[in-house]
This record gives C-alpha cells, sequence and structure tokens, in this order.
C-alpha cells in the first residue's frame, strides 16, 4: 500500500475520535441551558462552570485530531 | 498536467530568526520577539491604565482594574484565602497565555503558543508549582493525597494507580490543549485560505467568484480563534488554580 494512501486513511481514522467529544459538549451545553431555565439567578455560577467543562471536553477532541495531524503531516 | 497544489498547513509554525543580523546571531526569533511584545503589551496596560489613579475610573483605568480583580477573585474564590500569594504567578500566567494567544491572531504575527515547547514549559512550571507548593505545606502527607479519605482500603491497589496516573497526566493534558486549540485554529485558517488559492486556480474566474465561501468561513473562523484565545487562557488559569487548591488543602 502507497504510504500516502496509508497516511490519509490513517488520518481519516483517527479524526472519528472527534465524534464523542461533540457528545459530550452537547452534552454539557443542555444541562447548562436546563439549570439556567430551572433557576435564572444561579446563571453566572453555572456559566462558569459550563465554560469550564466546555474547555475540558474539546481538549479531548483535540488530542484525537492531534493524533490525525501528526500522522497526516509527518 | 502539473500535480494538484496541495496546502501546506504546518510550515507556518516554522521558526524564523528576527530583528535582521543581530537577531541571527543570537538566535532571536520571531516566536521571541511576539514574546517581548506581548510583556511590552501587558505592561503598557498596566503602567498607561493605572497612571491617572482616578477614584472614578475612566475607561483605560477600568479595563485594568477589571483586569486585576478578575483574577484576583478568580484566585480567592478557587484556592481559598491562600490565594493571595499565588495571584501574581496567576495573573502573569493568565495574561502572558491571553496575550500570546490574541497577538498570534494578526496577519503575519506569530503565536508563540503554537509551540509544544512553549506551553510544555507552562505547564511543567504549574505542575512543578503545585507539588512545591504541596510539600512544603504537608510534607510526607502529600502522597495521603492519592487515597482519598473514606475510600474502602481494600480498593487502594487499583485506586492508588489509577490517582496517580491522573495526577501525572495534567501537565500533559494542561499543555496539549492549548498546543492543540492555537495549532488547530490557524491550521484551519491556512487550509481554507489554502481552498480560496486552488477554487481560483482550477477554476478562474468562478472559482474567484466561489471563493467567496472558503474566505466568509475564514471570517466565522477569527471570531471562534478570538473565544478560543480566551477561553483556552481562562481555562489553564482556572486548572491552574484548581491544582493550588488541591496542593494547599486536600492533600
Amino acid at each position: 500500500m502507497d504510504p500516502v494512501i496509508g497516511k490519509d486513511i490513517g488520518a481519516g481514522l483517527a479524526a472519528i475520535g472527534v465524534a464523542g467529544a461533540g457528545v459530550g459538549i452537547g452534552h454539557i451545553f443542555a444541562a447548562l441551558v436546563s439549570s439556567v431555565a430551572r433557576n435564572p439567578s444561579a446563571r453566572p455560577q453555572v456559566f462558569g462552570l459550563g465554560i469550564l467543562g466546555f474547555a475540558l471536553t474539546e481538549a479531548v477532541a483535540l488530542y484525537a485530531l492531534l493524533i490525525s495531524f501528526l500522522i497526516l503531516f509527518s | 498536467m502539473a500535480a494538484p497544489p496541495t496546502i501546506d498547513a504546518l510550515s507556518q509554525f516554522r521558526l524564523a530568526t528576527s530583528l535582521g543580523p543581530i537577531g541571527a546571531s543570537v538566535n532571536f526569533t520571531n516566536s521571541n520577539l511576539i514574546m517581548v511584545a506581548t510583556a511590552a503589551a501587558i505592561l503598557a496596560l498596566l503602567h498607561f491604565g493605572m497612571r491617572p489613579r482616578a477614584m472614578i475610573p475612566g475607561r483605560l483605568q477600568a479595563l485594568a482594574e477589571l483586569c486585576y480583580s478578575f483574577i484576583a477573585d478568580m484566585c480567592l474564590d478557587t484556592i481559598g484565602p491562600e490565594g493571595r500569594r499565588y495571584f501574581p504567578f496567576v495573573f502573569t500566567l493568565f495574561f502572558f497565555i491571553l496575550f500570546g494567544n490574541l497577538l498570534g491572531l494578526f496577519p503575519y504575527f506569530f503565536a508563540f503558543t503554537s509551540h509544544i515547547a512553549v506551553t510544555a514549559a507552562l505547564a511543567l512550571l504549574v505542575f512543578v508549582l503545585s507539588i512545591f507548593v504541596a510539600v512544603t505545606h504537608h510534607g510526607m502527607r502529600f502522597f495521603t493525597y492519592f487515597f482519598p479519605q473514606g475510600a474502602p482500603v481494600a480498593l487502594a491497589p487499583v485506586l492508588v494507580p489509577i490517582e496517580i496516573l491522573s495526577f501525572l497526566s495534567r501537565p500533559v493534558s494542561l499543555s496539549i490543549r492549548l498546543f492543540a486549540n492555537i495549532v488547530a485554529g490557524h491550521v484551519m485558517w491556512e487550509v481554507f485560505a489554502g481552498f480560496m488559492l486552488i477554487l481560483t486556480a482550477a477554476l478562474g474566474i468562478a472559482g474567484g467568484a466561489a471563493s467567496i465561501l472558503p474566505l466568509a468561513i475564514n471570517v466565522a473562523l477569527v471570531g471562534f480563534e478570538l473565544l478560543v484565545a480566551f477561553l483556552q487562557a481562562y481555562v489553564f488559569a482556572i486548572l491552574t488554580c484548581l491544582y493550588l487548591h488541591d496542593a494547599v488543602h486536600l492533600h
């Protein structure tokens, strides 16, 4: 198999891992919206936690993307 | 037919010496230049912001005071009363990363946080500082951190290695999070810009008109990258505060 094709296939497979983080981020913001809907006055604290959770979850997506870039470009 | 044009996404992160022959002799790179510019920008904000010393602040003074109070509140809320002594460190860390990310967004400037060497250095600094603080506060009781109180002793052989591994993965995740976010943002810019060139090269005038679509995506990405710049600096700082809270208290 041509190594270039192998790289492309590998990079494509590695990027599948981003899907899990997409589900996770949707989950976090669903929880954020329903908690603000229940108790609008709690919005400042809940928003900060939501943003922290979003960044931590997106980090996992970026680990997968990083592996994909490493396979593709080196 | 010539080979289809490829998109060279990663050469934008290559280091080059700046400041002409003086820079080349000491290997002062474009990354170093932007780091100096970042430090100068932060110092300028604080110096010129606080110069009026008015009781009722004008716009720049209000901005400088907002920056101070944002980090001070974050330290005190997250670390507790001992947070005051870590405020200068967290302030420096947050604004260095924030201004570094923001300056990297300008065209022809260099995002120094896109290098794993820089982010790993910052993450290792936070990691070593948290261990140092924990050991000076608690001495040898530092190792009880890996066995949370209230857990059944029978689970210890499983729990302690997992806790140690998750503790050791802190600098790894901290550095890779910032690095991957910035690199991914800049690579996406480069890729969509490359699409514009490929479309124009392949389809001529029609391609030029169609390349408005990648341009629109790039414009949207500018907004997203601004958000990412602030968010990643905030997450780095808040995680630093959380690790320092763990070091000072629950050890």
